[in-house]
């Protein structure tokens, strides 16, 4: 019996109308004729029409998603190592200096972690000669580093509720180790693995911190951008672009768990089918 | 997928170690090439831009700062490095307070998010079949926007003139004789702003992790606890809320220590004159141009969060074993 | 198809063994799971290591696949030394006791997956994977994935794969334990036809003693890493060595006593439990004044209202529990001396309650043959 609270109820409808409020008022005043934002002047959409032939900011846009990419897939790669390796062999030499590596970017301020690459493509820059200036490659590594561990967690946990002896019976079956990592384990881990890249992914294309501190004249990302035009206060336009991101956004999650949703309920009929026709 | 199948007796369960043999590098590279090789890597890569960077961070605090490019320089003569930076740090009092507004609103910020947050976890926890995952999902979505557009969607909310400042104030005045009536809340560039903006962009954060735990506990002991006589606000006392501890812990952590170094936020919505200490950083670093204070900043920072980061690694290591 | 059945080795015991564990022992840390063990298993056999959780028998058949290796000892397989071979060099197949199908490949690519590793082309690869489901009869389900199946088809499919490569020897890793009760006593009878058919030495593991018993061609009880006894189920069950292995197997009744005669075919042991003295065969390795018990299975003793016969060992008592299970039952007598005996009979003759052999509190005669007690001397 699940009682209905009253209580939780109302905290749940406060608490969602706190999430969206600001959200909503955003993308209504997006459609705001009047150059104050926050005054409306009537229906336009002109500022969606000037959004595109921003080139400033549609330069960004497409840097920013490069790095996005480039980062998530070296993420995803080097996570789904990370993971394994922490899920699968519980005794090497420096496991926990190895497990406290992976895990810390995850919680430390980004402030911290923004200085230290920072000076340390500083120092490559003197001494090894690469990255000679700092723009598109730092940003991407910096990106790769942070975003791996959010991989590693993703793709460890997934293996530690996976039954190991999947594994053994490939190898059981005359299968050694390399091959039983790509006929049995990456099969199985693929949906966990495709998680992590798009969320490497969004929080590449999101950072605002670590970028600003790794990047070099050239190479203003979207958030860059962004971040410059509101520290001079509220406008329409980035109102607009606010309202395209949270759109795009919207339809891939809501894409995404109707996705799931309709696998979820095939896999059930297929159970059901099986269990109907028991031998 | 499997069938139901009871636990394997005998140590580790996970494992993939395989029966040593012969030497040779045909061998290695048959038998122990692929776990050497999927530790090393990332191994390797977190050392170099993990590790080292720390490394010289620590170092650069105990350097000098110089006009000069690049600007910082170590002493010519033992012991090479100076501890003025971390000098200046105990003795002026602007650093002092800077930790001191982080870390108060950091816990504020944690505070009000658990508040909030762990009856939000609660109610979706509880709720039934489809309604769970879609609010599941409008809690993920503002998650996936843009982190700096949902502070900015707030400084559009808190800006003097906007709809929602404007309303907020003719509710105020109803209540104000007419002689002390305002003109508007003044809310932006606040440390209010600062704590609003956090709980804000943070209670995703806070809220996935309690859920995470919620829904994992078995409410058949809420059951058997009203069975036996406990009214629904003991059942919650005495069973869920010390079951659900892990995953208050976890939220809290999630939310405060990230919190603390923030620097975004006090940019955009704080006040210029109480800065949190993300925000001191980078002024030293970017507009001063005083490195070796800036990471001595960075450095004390770290210092004061590593017993919540170590708390936060234990606790992982130990939550992945127990799924075992 | 299958290998040619040489004859009942294990009943001599003087072949050449097939699996032989050589004084293996194995460690984690300051845990020691198998202490010690050797162990001979004969070609053909289906043969049975039973015992609790932690007595390491599982850990003993992952040092058979490959997946542990021993700290010390030596493991053979058909005449080679296996301890250090990996376990995708060995010619042994597991049957894992989750099944461990792979999710994502069909029935059919499942069975055929350890195909690949072997000298075949692809119509005989095919051609074997066919056999193999006929042998399961799941041929119509080849293109189905596991998670469309229900739990008795996933284990023939699990087996079905683990046959495919003709292993010398075929694991199980108790392999009735996730099926309900009517598909047990199906399958268990279906494992015995194949093992027959295909003539492939079966080592199973289980901690069920009914399947251990009907399964297999000999056991190996085991407890804390050692082995108590190993034997056919006969012999287990009724010639066992220790009071563990006779408490272990079904339940027993147990006697203390000091010998008081011994002849050469009979003994005459002094049993304060029992009024009078229990006359047994004779065993020449027993000595007057040597404190030994005197075990009887239940359901080797008569329960009747008449005196019994002359020449069984006898008893009064009365009885205090009762359990119908419709067709048997089970009686709790207390006898003079305080002891309880259980007493299992078979309910032959139909009738009503009232016309049972006995009843609760009803006066009883306990009674069994001297060839039923087993002497156990520790």
């Amino acid at each position: 019996m699940r009682q209905r609270s009253t209580f939780l109820l109302s905290v749940l409808c406060f608490g969602f109308a706190f999430f969206y409020i600001p959200i909503i008022s955003m993308i209504i005043f997006s459609f705001n004729k009047s150059r104050l934002a926050t005054v409306w002047g009537g229906f336009s959409v002109e500022w969606y029409f000037r959004l595109f032939k921003n080139t400033q900011i549609i330069n960004a846009a497409i840097l920013s998603l490069e790095i996005a990419v480039i980062s998530a897939t070296f993420a995803t790669i080097l996570g789904t190592m990370a993971g394994m390796a922490l899920a699968r062999f519980s005794r090497f030499r420096g496991r926990t200096l190895f497990s406290g590596l992976v895990s810390a970017p995850l919680i430390m301020p980004e402030v911290i972690t923004g200085v230290s690459l920072l000076l340390l493509f500083v120092f490559m820059a003197r001494y090894v000669g690469w990255p000679a200036e700092r723009g598109f490659t730092t940003v991407t590594i910096a990106h790769t580093t942070f975003a791996l561990s959010y991989v590693a967690v993703i793709i460890q946990s997934r293996l530690q509720s996976m039954d190991v002896s999947l594994e053994e019976a490939a190898m059981d079956l005359g299968s050694k180790p390399w091959q039983v990592l790509f006929d049995v384990t990456l099969p199985i881990i693929a949906p966990a693995m495709i998680s992590g890249w798009l969320l490497a992914f969004t929080i590449s294309l999101d950072d605002v911190v670590i970028t600003n501190f790794t990047t070099g004249p050239g190479a203003t990302t979207l958030p860059i951008l962004i971040w410059g035009k509101v520290k001079l206060g509220v406008t329409p336009d980035i109102n607009a672009l606010a309202t395209l991101i949270v759109l795009v956004v919207s339809i891939g999650v809501g894409l995404a768990g109707y996705l799931m949703y309709r696998s979820e309920k095939k896999r059930e009929r297929d159970i059901q089918m099986a269990l109907a026709a028991n031998k | 997928m499997a069938g139901i199948a009871p636990q394997k007796s005998g140590p580790a369960p996970q494992e993939l170690e395989l029966p040593g043999g012969k030497s040779g590098f045909r061998n290695w590279l048959d038998r122990n090439a692929w776990r050497d090789i999927i530790i090393a890597v990332p191994y390797v890569w977190l050392i170099l831009f993990f590790v080292a960077p720390f490394i010289i961070i620590i170092a650069m605090s105990l350097a000098q700062s110089v006009i000069a490019q690049p600007p910082f320089r170590f002493d010519e003569t033992w012991p090479y490095v100076t501890f003025e930076n971390f000098d200046r740090l105990f003795s002026d009092f602007v650093y002092l307070r800077g930790y001191l507004t982080s870390l108060r609103n950091a816990l504020i910020a944690t505070a009000l998010c658990l508040l909030l947050g762990y009856p939000m976890a609660l109610g979706i926890a509880r709720a039934k079949g489809v309604w769970r995952n879609i609010l599941l999902l409008l809690v993920i979505l503002p998650f996936w926007t843009s982190f700096l557009l949902r502070v900015y969607a707030w400084i559009g909310m808190m800006g003097s003139n906007s709809w929602f400042n404007r309303g907020l104030t003719s509710v105020i005045n109803v209540f104000l004789p007419a002689a002390s009536e305002i003109n508007s809340v003044p809310m932006m560039n606040s440390n209010f702003a600062v704590i609003l903006v956090v709980v804000y962009s943070y209670l995703p954060f806070m809220i996935l992790p309690l859920f995470a735990n919620l829904e994992k506990l078995d409410f058949t002991l809420n059951e058997a606890a009203m069975d036996l006589g406990s009214r629904p606000m003991q059942v919650f006392r005495d069973v869920t809320l010390p079951l659900s501890i892990p995953g208050i812990v976890a939220g809290c952590l999630l939310v405060f220590i990230p919190a603390t170094g923030e620097l975004v936020i006090p940019s955009l919505v704080g006040n210029a004159g109480d800065p949190m200490i993300g925000r001191v950083i980078n002024d030293e670093f970017s507009l001063n141009r005083h490195w070796p204070m800036a990471s001595a900043i960075a450095v004390a920072l770290l210092m004061l969060l590593v017993v919540p980061i170590m708390l936060y690694n234990r606790m992982q290591e130990r939550a992945s074993e127990g799924v075992k | 198809m299958g290998i040619e059945n040489t004859g009942k080795a294990w009943e001599n015991l003087t072949a050449e063994p097939f699996i032989r564990i050589e004084k293996v022992t194995k460690k984690f840390s300051d845990f020691t799971a198998v202490n010690n063990v050797s162990l001979d298993i004969y070609k053909g056999e289906l043969f049975a290591l039973l015992g609790g959780s932690g007595c390491g028998k599982t850990t003993l058949l992952r040092m058979l696949s490959g997946f542990e290796s021993p700290t010390e000892g030596r493991v053979w397989i058909d005449g080679q030394d296996m301890t250090s071979v990996p376990p995708y060099e060995r010619p042994v197949n597991m049957m894992f006791q989750s099944y461990a199908l792979f999710p994502h490949m069909t029935v059919e690519q499942n069975v055929g997956y350890g195909l690949k590793h072997e000298k075949l082309s692809n119509a005989q690869r095919q051609d074997r994977v066919k056999q193999m489901l006929d042998l399961v009869q799941l041929s119509q389900f080849a293109g189905r994935k596991p998670h469309q199946l229900s739990g008795g088809q996933r284990q023939r499919v699990a087996l079905a794969r683990a046959l495919a490569k003709q292993p010398k020897v075929l694991l199980l890793d108790e392999p009735l334990g996730a099926l309900d009760k009517k598909l047990r006593e199906h399958t268990q009878f279906e494992i015995m036809n194949i093992q027959e058919k295909t003539g492939i030495t079966f080592v199973v593991v289980t901690h069920d003693q009914e399947e251990a018993m009907t399964l297999s061609t000999r056991i190996a009880v085991m407890d804390k890493g050692v082995i108590r006894q190993t034997g056919t189920p006969t012999e287990i069950y009724e010639f066992p060595k220790t009071k563990f292995v006779a408490d272990f197997i079904g339940s027993i009744n147990q006697f203390a006593g000091t010998v008081k005669s011994v002849t050469r075919d009979k003994a005459a042991i002094a049993c304060a439990d029992w009024a009078g003295d229990i006359t047994v065969h004779g065993d020449s390795s027993i000595a007057v004044g040597q404190s030994v018990s005197v075990a009887v299975r239940p359901e080797k003793i008569s329960i009747s209202k008449k005196a019994p016969a002359k020449g069984l060992n006898a008893v009064e008592g009365k009885v205090i529990d009762l359990g119908y299970f419709g067709k048997d039952s089970l009686y709790r007598v207390k006898l003079p001396s305080s002891a309880l005996v259980r007493v299992n009979r078979v309910n032959d003759q139909r009738g009503r309650e009232t016309e049972r052999v006995a009843q609760w509190e009803d006066k009883v005669w306990l009674s069994f043959e001297p060839s039923a007690a087993i002497l156990l001397k520790d």
